[in-house]
């Protein structure tokens, strides 16, 4: 076994799960009221009046938690000059050809693009559905404003949950990554590998 | 099934055929609303009350004869006031009474995502289901005349039925049943289609050169219709839509984008699971630590 190296803090894996376990059932719910071939769904919520009134706390629960993320991941997450060369080369990264790749720092581009596609996009859940939120919210809007919300809150939910889709399969695809959220270390040879400049920045090699 | 008797054309967030064994369907019907003939008495509104057996808050009176001031829950139906001047110093009173249009093409049932909570019998009635119903509102966004109203007392969505258990059984609309001028008559679509075209002839003839039969064609046309003395300005008459569709926002929302946006997040996780049989996990040498 070789070394490890300090990812995440348990706090901060808390955090992060805090969040995943939101974003889960509001996305399981909001599926539910958006297309019927996902209406069963409903079923773990208690049904369909069940869902529609839990879906915008859960939804409100996961944007608290993500604010409080955002705010500690902000600053590693900020985009690079070479983010984009390293983006550029995303179909290397995608048939597994890692060689001479521009070396990230904590996170790669991609992962910094999700981070940023959710700091946009959870806000603009929280506002679209505030809008449509029955029976608290809606009742004091305008009808063409509920029309343009329900769109936008579609909309972002998608974007949203592609992301995530991504972001799962990328921690299942990139071995020796899931233990960094579950464990909060991972092997320095990962480090090193996949996460160069930071490897550096923390070990001083 | 809401109505034994009642053939189903569409059901809410079904994907499947509905229930339509019954080969000869039914006559589509309609309610036709003779502006030119209400006299504001509201005894349409008493006479729903009393058969839906529905009884709204005793408001306020505002300065208006509009009571009560619009739609609920309760009041399913209401007699809208409107004094305008269409030609300079002559004032006239058109007392429209609004309520669902019972849509052909009806939006709330479109954007409605609970299964069978909204119904299109197949004689043309858009029929609310409230045990289905999930309070979720969508209805109000689908709707081109806004007319669901959400109870505060259960948060269901509720509106005109047009006495879908009464003509279910071979009866007129209670509304129709007690109009004491017979503005309101019902019967087929046809028949009341014909039954305007004379009434316009008449209002033609008496100086209304616009008179109209109210049956927009954006939403497939309407089984609640009106005959308007100016059918060239609905709008005159509190606001009536001149050209309603379904907004095209809710059209996106619920036509191309749910079945679109549903195929591209199954697309993303197979595309992942294939990538991962194809191309295979990023696994690190061990001996790269130094």
């Amino acid at each position: 076994m070789s070394t490890l190296i300090q990812r995440y803090s348990a706090s901060e894996r808390n955090n992060h799960w805090l969040v995943a376990i939101a974003f889960i059932l509001a996305a399981l719910s909001g599926l539910a009221l958006f297309h019927p071939a996902f209406f069963f769904l409903t079923n773990l919520f208690g049904g369909g009046t069940w869902t529609r009134i839990l879906h915008p706390f859960i939804g409100a629960v996961m944007f608290l938690f993500f604010i409080v993320m955002a705010a500690r991941f902000w600053r590693p997450n900020r985009i690079t000059p070479a983010d984009r060369q390293w983006m550029r080369r995303i179909g290397d990264v995608i048939r597994n050809r890692d060689e001479g790749l521009p070396e990230p720092g904590k996170y790669n581009a991609g992962q910094k693009y999700l981070f940023w596609v959710l700091v946009i996009g959870i806000p603009v859940l929280l506002v679209s559905g505030i809008f449509i939120w029955q029976p608290w919210f809606a009742p004091f809007f305008p009808i063409w404003l509920l029309r343009v919300a329900v769109v936008v809150h579609a909309l972002a939910a998608w974007i949203i949950i592609l992301g995530i889709v991504v972001h799962v399969y990328a921690a299942i695809w990139v071995k020796g990554t899931i233990r960094a959220m579950t464990r909060g270390t991972v092997s320095a040879a990962w480090a090193k590998h996949h996460h160069r400049a930071w490897y550096r920045e923390t070990t001083g090699k | 099934m809401a109505l034994q008797s009642l053939d189903i054309k569409a059901r809410s967030a079904t994907t499947t055929p509905s229930p339509d064994a019954r080969a000869n369907g039914a006559i589509p019907v309609a309610k036709l609303i003779d502006i030119s003939k209400c006299i504001g008495c509201k005894a349409c509104q008493v006479a729903c009350m009393q058969w839906n057996d529905l009884r709204d808050e005793v408001g306020t009176n505002v300065g208006v004869y509009d009571n009560p001031m619009d739609l609920t829950d309760q009041s399913w139906t209401v007699m809208r006031f409107s004094e305008v001047e269409v030609q300079q110093g002559r004032l006239e009173w058109l007392i429209r009474k609004d309520g669902c249009m019972h849509c052909a093409d009806p939006g709330c049932l479109k954007a409605c995502p609970a299964p069978g909570a909204i119904v299109q019998y197949s004689n043309g009635i858009v029929d609310f289901n409230e045990e289905h119903c999930i309070g979720c509102g969508y209805c109000l966004t689908g709707c081109p005349f806004n007319i669901p109203r959400i109870s505060k007392k259960d948060n269901k969505a509720y509106k005109c039925t047009l006495c879908s258990d009464r003509v279910a059984v071979g009866l007129e609309p209670a509304c129709v049943k007690t109009c004491p001028t017979g503005a309101i008559v019902f019967g087929s679509k046809v028949d009341m289609i014909h039954h305007a075209e004379g009434r316009i002839a008449d209002l033609k003839e008496r100086g209304y050169s616009n008179a109209a039969l109210y049956d927009p064609q954006g939403v497939g046309g309407t089984h609640v219709m009106y005959v308007l003395q100016h059918g060239d300005q609905p709008e005159l008459y509190a606001g009536l839509p001149k050209d309603p569709s379904i907004s095209p926002l809710v059209s996106l929302w619920k036509g191309i984008a749910k079945p679109l946006m549903s195929f591209g997040i199954g697309l993303a996780v197979f595309a992942g699971f294939f990538h991962f049989v194809t191309a295979g996990p990023k696994e690190v040498e061990e001996e790269e630590t130094d």
